[in-house]
């Protein structure tokens, strides 16, 4: 597989990549390229040119500010798995990120590329979707904010425009008292996600379930929340058998996605599997 | 338009002009003729193209020629020392870790890299660690075993 002839240009600063993207029609940025170039090589996207940000120091790595992480968004998934802060702070997004794809991949792809590509069975924007994620898209205008729920709007389509670029990631700090788990059902042969599920349990004082954030992928072109069984759970003690029948009645999905390898049906009977553990590996991380 | 492009491959400095849609696989098989490194599903599955990229294991058919400028890459033709082979190279021979062969410079590049992160790794962690490795002989158990012997300094 060749890739068609696009122009080349390397940043070298962040205002410098919004300047090439917005002097070249049909141009794309490309950081780790573990989206993008497979893409091409299908044909699905032809960018006329390529504007490379993989260098841009200032977009990576990962800093507490105050009570939330921020994440540069060139961090690849091998920085996320292995980073200390977030297995103190935020150790769902290292738990997912450490799952995403193999080695190789996680030593290049980046958490930013990652989400702008919002493959509906990457492993990421549910995980975002569960901790309350920020992302900070950037333009000749200035930065905006907007929240990971409202950012991923439909296959491989988000809320980013044209002449943005995801700079920046922030989760909120998961602290005493929380718990979290990311499990996912995956494709043996891609190691996708056929379906994740991202939970997040907060335990106030007397041990019950303060608040609760569900998320999953696979079963939808965007992260799906499911808030019929977060209200059925939240400010019970989380019992096996609440969990149980709370998830079995009331985990639901209008059409889910199918395909070859598995149903729709399917699919949703496997998120009621991974959120029914998902649930209860959260809740003993939570108690400690 | 051509790319001036200067790599590190396998400790000796090359200075090439590449197009911008040329892939890292085929500028080191096909420009410097290094054709140790195979391309196999071209879709960063298989891994068959694993080579380091400033030390670590990447799939260089999923990197631009000109993503690897500045940086070292080092192929399986620069794992041995002078007519040493590289102690990975030779737990695959002892252990018998190659069928055909087609995935073998991957499948090295992949495990060794593993060993500089993880000196004793479980069998789990090889297995994981070649989650990105596909040997369609299906030849892991040897391949596992490679790994093991090296990780042990080849006893």
């Amino acid at each position: 597989m060749f890739l068609n002839p696009f122009e080349y240009h390397r940043a070298g600063s962040p205002q410098e990549a919004l300047d090439l993207l917005n002097r070249h029609e049909g141009a794309k940025l490309i950081a780790g390229g573990h989206s993008l170039l497979p893409l091409m090589k299908q044909q699905l996207a032809q960018p006329t040119a390529l504007i490379d940000i993989g260098r841009l120091a200032e977009l990576s790595g990962v800093e507490k500010q105050g009570d939330s992480l921020r994440i540069g968004a060139l961090t690849c998934h091998a920085e996320l798995a292995s980073s200390g802060m977030l297995a103190t702070h935020c150790p769902i997004l290292a738990e997912a990120a450490a799952k995403v794809a193999d080695p190789q991949v996680r030593n290049k792809g980046t958490l930013g590329g990652n989400i702008a590509h919002a493959d509906p069975a990457s492993d990421l924007p549910a995980v975002l979707v569960a901790t309350g994620a920020t992302l900070d898209l950037m333009s000749p205008q200035g930065v905006r904010q907007v929240r990971a729920v409202d950012f991923f709007v439909g296959l491989l389509e988000t809320d980013l425009a044209e002449n943005e670029l995801i700079t920046a990631i922030h989760v909120p700090v998961l602290g005493q008292g929380s718990g979290s788990c990311y499990l996912k059902a995956e494709h043996p042969a891609s190691g996708y996600a056929v379906c994740g599920a991202a939970v997040v349990v907060e335990l106030g004082a007397d041990g019950n379930a303060a608040a609760i954030r569900l998320s999953f992928n696979g079963l939808a072109t965007t992260p799906v929340q499911c808030f019929p069984v977060v209200g059925a759970l939240t400010g019970t003690d989380l019992a096996d058998e609440a969990i149980d029948t709370a998830v079995n009645s009331l985990l639901s999905v209008e059409d889910p996605l199918g395909d070859i390898y598995a149903s729709g049906e399917y699919r949703v009977q496997l998120a009621k599997v991974y959120c029914r553990r998902a649930l209860k590996i959260a809740r003993d991380r939570a108690r400690g | 338009m051509g790319h001036k492009i200067r790599v590190e491959v396998n400790g000796r400095v090359v200075e090439r002009e590449v197009e911008a849609h040329t892939l890292l696989v085929h500028f080191l098989r096909e420009d410097l003729a290094l054709t140790g490194t195979n391309v196999g599903c071209e879709t960063s599955l298989c891994g068959s193209c694993t080579v380091w990229m400033d030390g670590e294991a990447v799939k260089s058919c999923t990197q631009l020629a000109v993503q690897a400028d500045g940086t070292t890459v080092t192929t399986i033709e620069g794992m041995r020392t002078g007519d040493e082979m590289h102690p990975m190279q030779q737990a695959f021979w002892e252990e018998h870790g190659l069928q055909c062969g087609y995935c073998t410079p991957g499948m090295i590049m992949a495990t060794s890299a593993l060993l500089k992160h993880n000196s004793n790794p479980s069998e789990g962690e090889i297995r994981e660690a070649l989650k990105g490795n596909v040997c369609r002989c299906t030849g892991y158990h040897n391949i596992v075993k490679a790994v093991q012997r090296a990780a042990q300094g080849g006893s």
